[in-house]
């Protein structure tokens, strides 16, 4: 089950396409599961088929055997019952060969959909990413497939063979007798048609269920992820109480759903036990009329057995069809929510390596449903130049950090690096020049050599070293027990604020890009080492354009050329020297830093 | 690992007998609802082969009937199938009811020691297995008791199915008494087949979960090194091991289904086949014939229910494993029964004593940590990356005990301090803020009864309340998983508001302030100098204004303290907080340098 959609969610509607269309959508994308389907159908026929051997048993043994004219008819009787057995090891081989096509098709089917869905969510734009809860996303990928595959292994298969078993068991009947045919129907019709109501019952019910779900988890993740926070601030209580009130509520809701549920179950065997009545009565007439055999009208008690099944879980596999089409809703939600930030592929452009150039062309910005927070930036960057963007909190500058690397496009205006617009520029090409390090270094649950290698996958020992060591950092690294072997732990926990930046830099470092953007990237480090670190990137970074967005104007100090981001408008650029001398947005702000830090 | 030990039944049963222990009354009821649906059941195959011998059989033979008789029939058919569905409603209803009571039952035993437990113990657990613990192997491990009545029930459906048999007719019960063991034998070969295979299937849906959830939470990290395809194929791994692991699963499963389906209908081949000898011979009347059969038909399905918690066995073994290693786990931090007397609301005294700390045994991250910071003074911690500045910030709020030494506020050891008079005066600002998905209100006040002014108030010293004005809903905002949709500054700022309100007599800021831009630091330091807060602060820091707040300077170096004055004595007495402290300056000056004689060079 899959938490509640988050507030202000970007992803495909859940509601949208009517359960058909969702259906035949889904398959379309796994085209495993309807491969061989004919076969599979052929092997279903055959083990539906196989139910009501034991009635026709019944039936021949009483009216075919016992009761044959001119006595018992044993021999028939021990030839009808080989046939019989025969029939069902028949059935028996079916049914196998049926499920281990339906298990078989279904998973690998399934498994390429979470696959695709998977990388699809890598596909989204960050933006979209940012508007959905990560359990959400995770579940998109895990439980809901898990619904379709518990529906296709279990309640499809319910379905499949409860409806040949009913169309089977009723063309028996009606061999043997229409009136009672039309009096089992009579008692049973009424339950079928009921069966929708029921379910729509049981449905809004889980509904709320699911619901709960999601509240439940999100109170009790609060007492994981803001495990410090809340005991920092003492807020046990309160978050137990949260817990407390919403796992209470999940029950209730439950429980409510389990009542609806009963209640739908056992009506089938009220039915069944109203239906054999009527055959008793009416076939006991019928019998004395002349009208029917004793033999056929007992297969029918037998035959009866198999509506009850039917009916009973009618309400669940219902049910569970319908959570498997809001599972598969939300996976193909996934797979229909446009990657607005899109990868031009094969037709895009391949920028060949080395130095870098970019132009902002008219740029504007404006997040989803938000004011514009970027407003019409016209600035280019030369090659080789390392630029630094400063400017107060919120005024932009990691918005233009974002567009510049095109994790996001712009709303107006475009970004041209070396003459070509981002966003006709290869993924592939584009990753392997520009990269970027946001202010909260992620990183992988691994050791420090496996988080170092993910930005460049071949890297031996020695080049991690030497990148470490390039960037000044070789002491820092000798410090830790194990040296590359270190464990970061789940999102780096295990080192410090700085050093987690330090390696989500050497990271970035080692993919070896043209255009190096750092955003905030080392906040959270002492100066000193920020400044070794500055030092050596500089070194090295000859060769490179670079942009630092930084609030230690140590950095733009040092820069070729200042960005200087004001309330969304780029206010001034130029040397860090001009601008001081011109008395601006930026002389003030270094004003400030300068008393400060000094 | 523990959890992947195979599951033995004993385990599981002891599982069974615990959810029976703590829920007796509920559950009764259940098993009672389904002791009657089972009498039910075999009462209901009587009265078929009854109603067969003395109204049906008389009837087809002598081709007249009578309307008492047809009624009494049928009545008496309608009666067992009411009693029947009774049984199923209070077995289904009641089943239900208890598993979803211990399901929460041990939701909240769970959180409990997620919130009692210390932060160690959480830095060992990762968010994804913790949430699972939580929930899906709650789950699991309360499974089987929605049929477990069901089972209990069949017990007793078999044992009136076998007498009712054997008072019917032995020949006919020998069917009976060799098929219900070969049907519980093959289900217990079913189960042993597949709970490995389940066993498995579960770790890897837990594995594909975990895979998923870190690379989604990096994903910012994936798109900038562009590693979406490697990180499709490291999830690609791991779904198509989950696939085969399902097929196999589905292979069993496939097999034995088929076979427990077609079992009873051989029994039921049988009984025509012993059945119709003895009824020729004038042994057996047929309407015992067809009761036998009736009774081997509709007992097939239900007999399956011993197979339900069978096979779900395995699956709420392994979740109670881990249900259980949480609920086992110690370490709690303990509490005394202190209070804080010394003067209610001024500033708290903090004192350290020879503190130590280490994370790994045998690297000490911080070692004889001494320090005494009077009431209403401010102290600032300068240190290097990773010398160990947050470690000690997490030490003065208790969030871990210090391995040697103590932590003294107001001269009681924190140890000795009862439960929430830490927090009642101390409040820690973040290095990295944690914002609740919640609104702007009850971030800052996370609870805390405070009127919407001292909130306002808090936003304003922070810098924040110009932000939040302009969010739509201004303090009723919600804020999404992470503050995700506000800037790094914003964040920090809301978290800084949340300290602020509560006024604590202690306050710690680590480094609370580097999201910041010079101009919004400037005039959050000045607002909290003129406020004059009745706080002792510490402050963790590198820029030169913060520090100037400090009455005084500690610098740690490698987890000690080597040095501590003002500002001023400290730059010429340490060397390693000269370097630090200054390194912009010499750069800057050194670069103006290098310009000079680029200059004059040229
Ligand atoms: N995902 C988002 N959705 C909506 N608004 C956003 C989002 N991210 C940022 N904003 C808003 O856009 C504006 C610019 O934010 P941006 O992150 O670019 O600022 P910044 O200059 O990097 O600030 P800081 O120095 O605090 O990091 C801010 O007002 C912010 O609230
Ligand atoms: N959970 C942990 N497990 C193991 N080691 C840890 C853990 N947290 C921190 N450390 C180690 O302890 C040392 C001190 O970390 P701490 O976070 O206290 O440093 P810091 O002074 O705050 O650094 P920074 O300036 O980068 O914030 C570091 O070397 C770090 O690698
Ligand atoms: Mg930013
Ligand atoms: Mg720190």
């Amino acid at each position: 089950m899959s938490p509640a959609a988050s507030p202000g969610s970007r992803l495909g509607d859940v509601r949208s396409g009517s359960a058909w269309a969702t259906f035949r959508r889904g398959l379309a994308l796994s085209p495993e599961i309807t491969q061989g389907l004919t076969a599979t159908l052929l092997l279903a026929l055959v083990a539906t088929a196989g139910r009501v051997v034991v009635p026709i048993t019944v039936q021949q043994t009483i009216d075919g055997g016992l009761n044959a004219t001119g006595g018992a008819d044993l021999g028939y009787i021990r030839w009808m019952v080989g046939l019989a057995a025969a029939g069902v090891v028949v059935t028996v081989v079916a049914a196998y060969l049926m499920n281990r096509r339906i298990f078989r098709a279904s998973e690998a089917g399934l498994a390429t959909l979470r696959t695709k869905a998977f990388r699809h969510v890598h596909d989204l734009s960050v933006l979209t990413q940012d508007t959905e809860r990560r359990g959400s996303l995770v579940s998109r990928v895990t439980s809901d497939v898990d619904t379709i595959s518990q529906f296709v292994q279990w309640g499809g298969l319910i379905m499949l063979v409860s409806i040949g078993q009913l169309i089977i068991a009723t063309v028996v009947m009606a061999v043997y007798s229409w009136q009672l045919t039309l009096l089992v129907w009579v008692c049973f019709l009424p339950l079928f048609l009921a069966l929708r109501t029921f379910q729509r019952m049981l449905s809004a019910a889980y509904m709320v269920v699911r619901e709960r779900v999601g509240g439940m988890l999100g109170a009790i993740s609060e007492s994981v992820v803001g495990a410090q926070a809340v005991r920092a601030y003492a807020v046990e209580g309160r978050t137990q109480q949260r817990i407390d009130d919403a796992v209470e509520a999940h029950r209730v809701s439950a429980s409510r759903a389990q009542r609806l549920a009963a209640t739908a179950f056992s009506t089938g065997e009220v039915v069944a036990g109203l239906a054999n009545a009527a055959i008793v009565v009416v076939g006991v007439l019928l019998g004395v009329a002349g009208d029917i055999t004793l033999g056929r009208m007992l297969a029918f008690l037998f035959l009866v057995t198999l509506f009850v099944a039917p009916v009973q879980v009618g309400t669940e596999v219902l049910s569970e069809a319908q959570n498997a089409i809001a599972g598969w809703r939300r996976v193909l939600g996934i797979l229909d929510t446009p990657a607005d930030v899109a990868d031009p592929g094969e037709n895009g452009v391949r920028l060949p390596r080395g130095p870098i150039d970019v132009r902002f062309e008219c740029v504007s910005y404006a997040y989803p449903n938000g004011p514009t927070v970027l407003h019409e930036v016209d600035v280019a960057i030369a090659r080789h130049t390392r630029v630094a963007v400063v400017g107060e909190t919120g005024s932009g500058k990691t918005t233009f950090a974002k567009l510049l690397t095109r994790l996001m496009d712009p709303v107006r205006g475009r970004v041209l690096v070396d003459g070509a617009d981002l966003r006709d520029v290869r993924f592939a090409s584009l990753r392997e020049r520009v990269v970027m390090v946001p202010q909260e270094g992620f990183l992988f649950d691994d050791t420090l050599a496996a988080n170092l290698r993910y930005g460049k996958p071949e890297a031996t020992d020695e080049e991690l070293l030497l990148a470490v060591t390039e960037l000044g950092l070789g002491e820092w690294l000798d410090s830790l027990p194990y040296g590359l072997e270190t464990p970061v732990g789940q999102r780096g926990e295990s080192l410090s604020a700085g050093e987690r930046q330090l390696v989500a830099l050497a990271r970035a470092y080692l993919a070896d890009p043209d255009l190096l953007v750092l955003d905030e990237a080392t906040s959270a480090v002492d100066p000193a080492t920020e400044v070794r670190l500055a030092r050596a990137l500089e070194g090295i970074s000859r060769g490179r354009t670079s942009v630092t967005i930084a609030h230690r104007l140590s950095t733009a100090e040092a820069a070729d050329e200042v960005f200087v981001f004001d309330r969304g408008r780029l206010v001034e650029s130029g040397p860090h020297a001009e601008l001081v001398e011109k008395g601006g947005v930026y002389a003030a702000l270094h004003a400030a830093w300068i008393s400060q830090s000094r | 690992m523990r959890d992947e030990r195979q599951a033995t039944l004993r385990e599981g049963l002891r599982i069974l007998v615990r959810a029976m222990r703590d829920e007796p009354v509920i559950l009764g009821i259940a098993v009672a609802g389904s002791a009657v649906y089972g009498f039910a059941t075999v009462a209901a195959a009587e009265v078929i082969g009854r109603v067969t011998d003395r109204v049906v059989v008389p009837a087809f033979r002598d081709g007249e009937t009578t309307t008492g008789a047809l009624a009494l029939a049928a009545l008496a058919i309608m009666v067992t199938s009411l009693v029947k569905a009774a049984g199923i409603v209070v077995r289904r209803y009641f089943a239900g009811l208890g598993q979803y009571r211990l399901n929460a039952r041990y939701r909240r035993a769970v959180s409990r020691q997620y919130l009692r437990l210390p932060l160690s113990w959480h830095h060992q657990h990762s968010t994804g297995k913790l949430l699972s613990n939580a929930n899906a192997d709650v789950e699991a491990s309360f499974w089987p008791i929605a049929p477990l009545p069901f089972a209990l029930g069949v017990v007793v459906m078999l044992v009136f199915a076998l007498v009712s048999m054997f008072l019917a007719d032995p020949w006919l019960a020998l069917v009976g008494a060799l098929l219900f063991p070969a049907i519980l034998l093959l289900n217990f070969v079913y189960q042993r087949r597949l709970s490995p295979l389940a066993t498995r299937a579960q770790a890897l849906r837990a594995e594909l979960s975990g895979v998923a959830h870190e690379s989604f939470d990096g994903a910012t990290v994936v798109k900038a090194l562009g590693r979406e395809a490697a990180e499709t194929l490291r999830f690609g791994k791991v779904a198509g091991q989950l696939r085969d692991a399902n097929a196999a699963v589905g292979r069993v499963r496939g097999a034995f289904d088929p076979m427990l389906d077609a079992l009873p209908n051989l029994g039921v081949l049988a009984v025509l086949i012993i059945g119709s000898v003895r009824v020729a011979d004038g042994s057996l009347p047929a309407g015992t014939l067809v009761q036998v059969a009736y009774l081997l038909t509709i007992t097939a399905f239900p007999i399956r229910a011993i197979g339900f918690v069978l096979g779900e066995l395995p699956r709420a073994t392994v979740g109670w494993r881990r249900v259980q290693a949480v609920l086992d786990a110690t370490g709690a931090l303990p509490h005394g029964t202190a209070r804080l007397t010394a003067s209610g609301d001024g500033a708290a005294h903090l004192g350290l004593d020879d503190v130590g700390y280490s994370y790994v045994e045998g690297t000490p991250v911080l070692d004889g940590v001494h320090l005494d910071v009077e009431p209403g003074r401010t102290v600032a911690v300068v240190g290097s990356t990773g010398s160990g500045k947050s470690t000690l910030a997490s030490l003065l709020v208790r969030l871990v005990d210090p391995v040697s030494g103590a932590v003294l506020l107001d001269g009681t050891d924190l140890r000795q301090l009862e439960p929430g008079q830490v927090a009642g005066a101390v409040s820690l600002v973040f290095q990295q803020p944690f914002i609740f998905e919640d609104s702007v209100r009850d971030n800052v006040t996370l609870g805390l009864p405070a009127p919407d002014d001292d909130v306002w108030a808090a936003l304003r010293l922070a810098q924040g309340d110009r932000f939040v004005h302009e969010l739509d809903g201004e303090l009723d905002a919600r804020i999404g998983e992470r503050g995700a949709t506000l800037s790094g500054g914003q964040r920090q700022r809301l978290a800084l508001a949340r300290a602020l309100v509560r006024k604590p007599r202690l306050l710690v800021l680590d480094d609370a302030t580097s999201a910041v831009d010079p101009e919004v630091e400037r005039r959050i330091l000045a607002g909290l100098r003129d406020a004059a807060l009745p706080s002792t602060v510490v402050v963790v820091a590198y820029r030169r204004a913060t520090i100037a707040l400090a009455d005084e300077v500690v610098y740690v170096e490698d987890g000690r303290v080597s040095a501590r004055g003002t500002h001023t004595e400290l730059l010429t007495t340490s060397p390693g907080y000269r370097d630090l402290i200054t390194a912009y300056e010499r750069d800057a000056a050194e670069r103006a340098m290098a310009r000079t004689d680029q200059e004059n060079r040229s």
